[in-house]
């Protein structure tokens, strides 16, 4: 099948490439741009893995076409830290809390929490639930990302963290 | 996880879109969300030659009002539905079914369009199109007509659609204000399709008697049910105990559910009564103001 | 010294040894995206393989025809079993002492049955070609009830093993058996049952279920023409079983194969085997000089790849009338699908299930197990099992809810009575384990005291008479389990996978200035390894785990190791680990003494240096130490600072620990909410509380899942219908409840360390402590068992079976 060209922008710098209408985004980030971050454990669109941000979207990349994505502006797990290369403060609290283990779930995570703080700065218990039940994991049970993601809400507002008795 | 080639096609307009769909006829299959297209590809279950990407089509988006209907355009994503301040105030039912619609990433793709015209018995749209008695305002080679949603539904992914036309939005004159409304999901977990859902739309008179009612259920038979028997049942009565389970035993009557993980059909049956029994109630309360 | 001296106190936690909230090391590159998974590897002309598979679930094969798949553009080769006849390697040898099909050789077994490897530069071009390789087949009667295997004229799964009546583990009894395996003492327990006051008898039944870790199984094979060596990378749970298994399948010397497992993205068991994706990589790459990668997807990963459980328990106990244990028996039927895959120890093909008496004394036991093969597919032991710990488990603690709801007794107060006592550790149980320690007693009133057991039981009185009363639709259950399980495989004299002991290993050098790496056979899945071997290190050898490195998985530097899973990394590997830091800390001693001038004896050790006893000013560090290794040690004695242990386990260790669960049951529609679940553990010796709470929290949450509504489900025709996410129940942070966590610590007495493991003891309590709490919302109605999962339907069946819905 005859390639198409697709021009985006991924974590900020300008792409050019040729696909094939069937290339899926996940495989374009992680095969031609080399960003293997995104990662894919399923082909049901249930996981979210392969979560990233698609013009302020949080969006599953493994059931989006590549040429759906022209003229887009994407960020991944890549696109995350700093511009002087420090961890964003998500990032920081995932491993402050404990929020992640093998680490497979986490990029789709990390992003899927950074568009769902934007969405709400200062989500309560349930809806941060709500706002990662894209976003399977099978290590940490959830409750120390819930916590990570709590951390990095109350130190983006300048507040000082609750720890919640266990 | 690898979906089969395809020519990929991305017009402008609704007349291009109709256009192109024309020329390909049973070779080509419009991309709306792609949340429901994109995975049958994925697993090979579905192989369009040609897809028709309708995301460049502004005309299919927008919310708007005209007279006294709301237009929804149909590539309006569930996000933004959610997002309506005017669909919060006017038609609080498509809020709350919205948010138990699949996850927050589908959520910003998937499309209202996608959700009531592809036909899966599983999706939640349409039960309560039906019961807001929606219209489809659908567009194709010999023009723009307007369909029922309580006459769309023919079968498990067979609808009222003409090949090559295509959904273009959703009309929905609002419920009188003061209206209650509910929409009971029972599910394995947050964001699957229903075991068995409940959309119920409802006007009380001052004095606690139902003015008017809809009742539609989703995911227990091959089309979403319009509740019809059950319906006529409440009106005029003040949901006593005994006529909520006349009710219930009118919308059990209509069902015909599929048998498979979420349960035996005699299971979903039930459910679909419980659903509308527990709907029934909180349709009510917000009646009252409560 | 003066008051700027840091004490030992102050020096110990910059260290960040044993028992603190080490931040991971792993982390950092984890939370930047930069994991180094199998799929993330791209080598030069790599080419990608991709399975057909067979849609039915038992047929003979009567041709298949790849011409189609060949002429593809991009497909390079097309493998089937003729093919793989050629190098021998159209079978492979399972862990089990079964054989298994690499391709499918003349007939498939299982639906999803491998049947060709297409091998294409693409992925997608490999896709599409897989989709092309014509399968004529002559469909067969299939069997998936394990209960079924061995009736007569029960269709015959295997016809290789046609005319073997000797299997790997005795005589089988008929075509579809695999074996029986028997442990306990039969005579005394059926004295004990005969003239037992008080019996139950249950059919305790533990569905399949998949560990389905977030990453599916994948490798990337690379054959080296030239040099006659294979690189392999992979998701190993034990890489050197990996390559010594390669080996001798192969042919391939072991020297020449370098297996590698990078970061693994979940394990649970499922990455312990060798797959055929593996095998046909390897093949691939052979035959085309090119890498060859596999990634299976996730429908393959839960339709072929290794299950667990499938075990249906006819479980008995005996007891008196007053509530004192007397015996316990279980007869079971284990379905091991179409080939005996399981990953047991050689002498054990049912795992260590005989731990079946649990945490409580019975004087008689006895259970006998046989497997059968079903249309289903290969495997068995995995998901945080601990080799079929969980299945006993599980049946353990539901008979001990049953009794104690026949003797009217309570299920807290029934354990308690049978409880093993804190004096009869190291205690000997009826079916030969000794466990090693425990305090159970004051685990268990440290356990209903934090829940306020006694108010929770009111509670539940009083909303069982309202709905008597109808004034409610909902039941409370209150679910308790204490128990103990047997980890750490294992002690060399029983424990042997393929003939290689299980054993573990620990490599550790230190550099001249002051930092190391430590080398260990084990291998890290998630479980944070980076992290907390380096704290061992820092406790022992007074080195700041921040210089420590640890290193996994690469089987040409890591001394050999059998791998993790089993929970056996702490006792094993930790052991080693400490056991070749005290071989190091003897050598720093002795130069030590030499550099001070001083006997070895006139030193004792302080956090991170030894000091001369009496006069504590004249000291060295163990940094300074480090250094004298290089260029000052005593005459005769070689330089460099490193030791290596392979770590024998003279036995098992037993973590144990008691869970309650309080579940309030909706009985209109079969829902149950998990209103608190509260978990107290005891692993011996804690080395990072952080990492404990996460491994609990996540382990629970894969109970939770398996006890309310996972399943891998056949149906008669032997179709998978739960492959998918779609179906299969994984819960998202909705529906998994909140986590309390607590612990006792009773050190294991035989451990260097004291520590005892705990990845898989949230599985092996938790499963049982969900069940027994929704059975407990249903037992004051008359109900005595309500089988797993508890899923809406089946609770509301079970619920519309007891007359509840009017």
């Amino acid at each position: 099948m005859a390639k198409s060209q697709i021009a985006l922008t991924v974590n900020g710098e300008s792409v050019d490439a040729l696909v094939e209408p069937r290339t899926l985004l996940i495989h374009f980030l992680r095969e031609q741009l080399n960003l293997t971050g995104p990662h894919i454990g399923c082909e049901t669109s249930h996981c979210g893995a392969c979560t990233v941000d698609l013009d302020g979207k949080s969006v599953k990349s493994c059931t989006v076409f590549a040429v759906q994505a022209n003229g887009a502006d994407i960020r991944t797990i890549e696109g995350m830290a700093n511009a002087d290369g420090t961890l964003h403060v998500i990032q920081e609290a995932f491993r402050e809390m404990h929020g992640l283990q093998c680490g497979f779930c986490t990029p789709g995570m990390i992003t899927r929490a950074w568009r769902l703080l934007q969405e709400n700065p200062n989500p309560g218990e349930s809806e941060i639930r709500y706002g990662i039940s894209g976003n399977l994991c099978r290590c940490t049970g959830y409750q120390n990302i819930v916590r990570a993601i709590q951390y990095a809400a109350a130190k983006l507002n300048g507040v000082p963290f609750q720890e919640a008795a266990e | 996880m690898i979906p089969p080639s395809f020519a990929y096609h991305r017009p402008s307009s609704v007349k291009d879109a109709i256009g192109l769909l024309a020329g390909f006829g049973e070779d080509g299959r419009v991309l709306a969300g792609g949340h429901s297209l994109i995975p049958m590809m994925k697993l090979r279950l579905a192989a369009p030659p040609n897809l028709v990407d309708l995301g460049g089509i502004s005309d299919l988006k927008g919310i708007a009002t005209d007279g006294g209907d709301i237009v929804i355009g149909a590539m309006t994503t569930q996000h933004e539905l959610i997002g309506s301040d005017l669909l919060g105030k006017k038609i609080p039912l498509l809020r709350e079914t919205s948010l138990q619609i699949a996850d927050p990433q589908v959520r910003y793709l998937g499309t209202l369009g996608g959700n009531v015209a592809n036909g899966d018995p599983g999706n939640d749209m349409p039960a309560v199109m039906m019961c807001l008695n929606a219209t489809y305002q659908v567009a194709g080679k010999s023009g723009e007509r307007r369909i029922q949603a309580r006459q769309f539904y023919q079968g498990a992914y067979f609808t009222a659609l003409e090949p090559g036309e295509i959904l273009t939005a959703i009309r929905i004159r609002p419920p009188d204000e003061g209206h209650g409304w509910s929409y009971h999901k029972l599910k394995r977990k947050i964001g699957d399709y229903a075991t068995a859902a409940a959309a119920v739309v409802l006007t009380m008179k001052g004095t606690g008697e139902i003015g008017s009612a809809a009742i539609a259920l989703t995911n227990v038979a091959e089309t979403p049910l319009y509740a019809e028997a059950a319906t006529r049942l409440i009106v005029g009565s003040k949901l006593d105990a005994a006529t909520v389970k006349q009710a219930v035993t009118a919308a059990e009557a209509i069902t015909a559910p599929a048998s498979d993980r979420r349960g035996t059909p005699q299971y979903r049956t039930k459910m679909a009564g419980v659903m509308v029994a527990r709907a029934l109630a909180q349709a009510a309360q917000r009646a009252r103001g409560g | 010294m003066n008051d700027m001296t840091p004490t030992s106190a102050e020096r110990a936690e910059k260290l960040e040894g044993m028992g603190c909230r080490r931040k991971r090391v792993e982390d950092i590159r984890f939370v930047q995206g930069r994991g180094n998974y199998v799929d993330d590897i791209k080598m030069p002309g790599m080419l990608y393989g991709d399975f057909t598979r067979s849609p039915h679930a038992h047929a003979r094969i009567k041709n298949i025809d790849t011409t189609k798949a060949a002429a593809v553009p991009g497909v390079v080769a097309v493998l089937t079993a003729e093919t793989l006849k050629t190098v021998n390697l159209a079978w492979m040898p399972t862990l089990a002492g079964d054989v298994q099909m690499v391709l499918a050789d003349g007939k498939v077994l299982f639906q999803n049955q491998e049947v060709a490897f297409v091998i294409a530069n693409d992925r997608y071009v490999a896709a599409d070609a897989a989709d092309l390789v014509e399968v004529e087949y002559e469909q067969l009667p299939c069997n998936v009830d394990p209960f079924k295997a061995m009736a007569d004229g029960a269709p015959m799964i295997r016809e290789d093993l046609k005319d073997k009546h000797d299997g790997a583990h005795g005589t089988r009894k008929h075509y579809n058996h695999i074996f029986n395996w028997q442990a306990g003492n039969k005579t005394e327990t059926d004295a004990a049952f005969a003239k037992a006051e008080v019996t139950i008898k249950e059919m305790i039944a533990y569905p399949r279920v998949h560990p389905c870790p977030l990453e599916t199984c994948q490798c990337v094979a690379s054959f080296d023409k030239i040099k006659g060596e294979l690189t392999l990378y992979g998701t190993f749970q034990a890489p050197h079983v990996i390559r010594t298994v390669g080996s001798l399948i192969s042919k391939i010397p072991e020297h020449k194969i370098h297996v590698i497992a990078p970061d693994i993205g979940g394990g649970f068991g499922n990455k312990v085997g060798a797959y055929s994706g593996y095998i046909c990589a390897i093949v691939a790459s052979i035959v085309t000089g090119k890498p060859v990668k596999w990634v299976e997807d996730r429908i393959e990963n839960l339709s072929t790849t290794a299950f667990a459980r499938d075990f249906f328990m006819l479980t008995e106990m005996a007891c008196t009338r007053d509530g004192k244990v007397t015996g316990l028996r279980c007869y079971t039927i284990a379905d091991h699908g179409a080939f005996d895959a399981c990953a047991n120890a050689t002498k054990w093909p049912a795992g260590l299930f005989s731990i079946i008496t649990g945490s409580y004394d019975f004087p008689a036991a006895h259970c006998s197990v046989d497997g059968v093969y079903t249309n289903k597919a290969p495997g068995g032991v995995a998901y945080r099992c601990s080799f079929r710990v969980t299945e006993a488990a599980y049946a353990i603690e539901r008979a001990m809810d049953i009794m104690a709801a026949k003797l009217k007794m309570d299920p807290a107060e029934f354990r308690l009575k049978n409880l093993i006592r804190r004096e009869q550790f190291p205690y000997t149980s009826a079916m030969g384990w000794e466990y090693d320690s425990g305090d159970y007693h004051v685990a268990m009133n440290k356990a209903m005291e934090s829940v306020g057991y006694r108010q929770l039981r009111e509670e539940q009185k009083t909303k069982q008479e309202a709905f008597r009363r109808g004034e409610t639709r909902e039941v409370m259950g209150i679910g308790v389990a204490f128990f103990t399980e047997i980890v750490g495989a294992g002690p060399s004299r029983a424990c042997d996978i393929l003939g290689i002991a299980m054993f573990d290993s620990a490599e550790i050098r230190i550099h001249p200035t002051g930092s190391g790496i430590c080398r260990l056979g084990t291998k890290s899945q998630g479980q944070g390894h980076e992290t907390t071997y380096a704290q061992i290190i820092a406790t022992e050898l007074g080195i700041a785990a921040d210089n420590i490195m640890i290193e996994e998985g690469n089987t040409d530097t890591a001394p050999y190791g059998l791998g993790t899973y089993g929970s056996r990394s702490t006792p094993v590997s930790g052991a080693a680990t400490a056991m070749a830091c005290r071989k190091i800390k003897a050598k720093a001693q002795m130069i030590a003494a030499y550099m001070l001038e001083v006997h070895d004896d006139d030193l004792e050790w302080d956090v991170d240096r030894f000091k001369v006893k009496g006069n504590p000013e004249r000291f060295k560090t163990m940094t300074e130490l480090a250094w004298a290794a290089y260029h000052e040690v005593p005459p005769g004695m070689e330089p460099g600072l490193e030791a290596i242990n392979y770590y024998d386990p003279p036995n098992f260790t037993y973590p144990f620990g008691a869970y309650i669960c309080v579940a309030d049951v909706d009985v209109d529609t079969g829902e149950t909410k998990i209103r608190r679940f509260y978990a107290l553990d005891d692993c011996g010796t804690r080395i990072n509380p952080m990492i404990i709470e996460g491994q609990i929290h996540g382990g629970l949450t894969e109970a939770f899942a398996i006890a309310m509504g996972q399943e891998i489900h056949y149906d008669e025709e032997g179709n998978v219908t739960t492959a998918s996410l779609m179906d299969y129940f994984l819960p998202t942070a909705v529906e998994t409840p909140h986590w309390e966590t607590d612990w006792t610590t009773t050190p294991s007495p035989h451990h260097p360390i004291g520590a005892k493991g705990v990845g898989e003891s949230p599985n092996v309590g938790g499963v049982p402590c969900f069940s027994n709490a929704v059975n407990d919302a249903f037992a004051f109605l008359g109900s005595t068992n309500i089988p797993m999962p508890h899923d809406h339907w089946r609770t509301w069946e079970a619920a519309e079976k007891m007359g509840l819905h009017g």
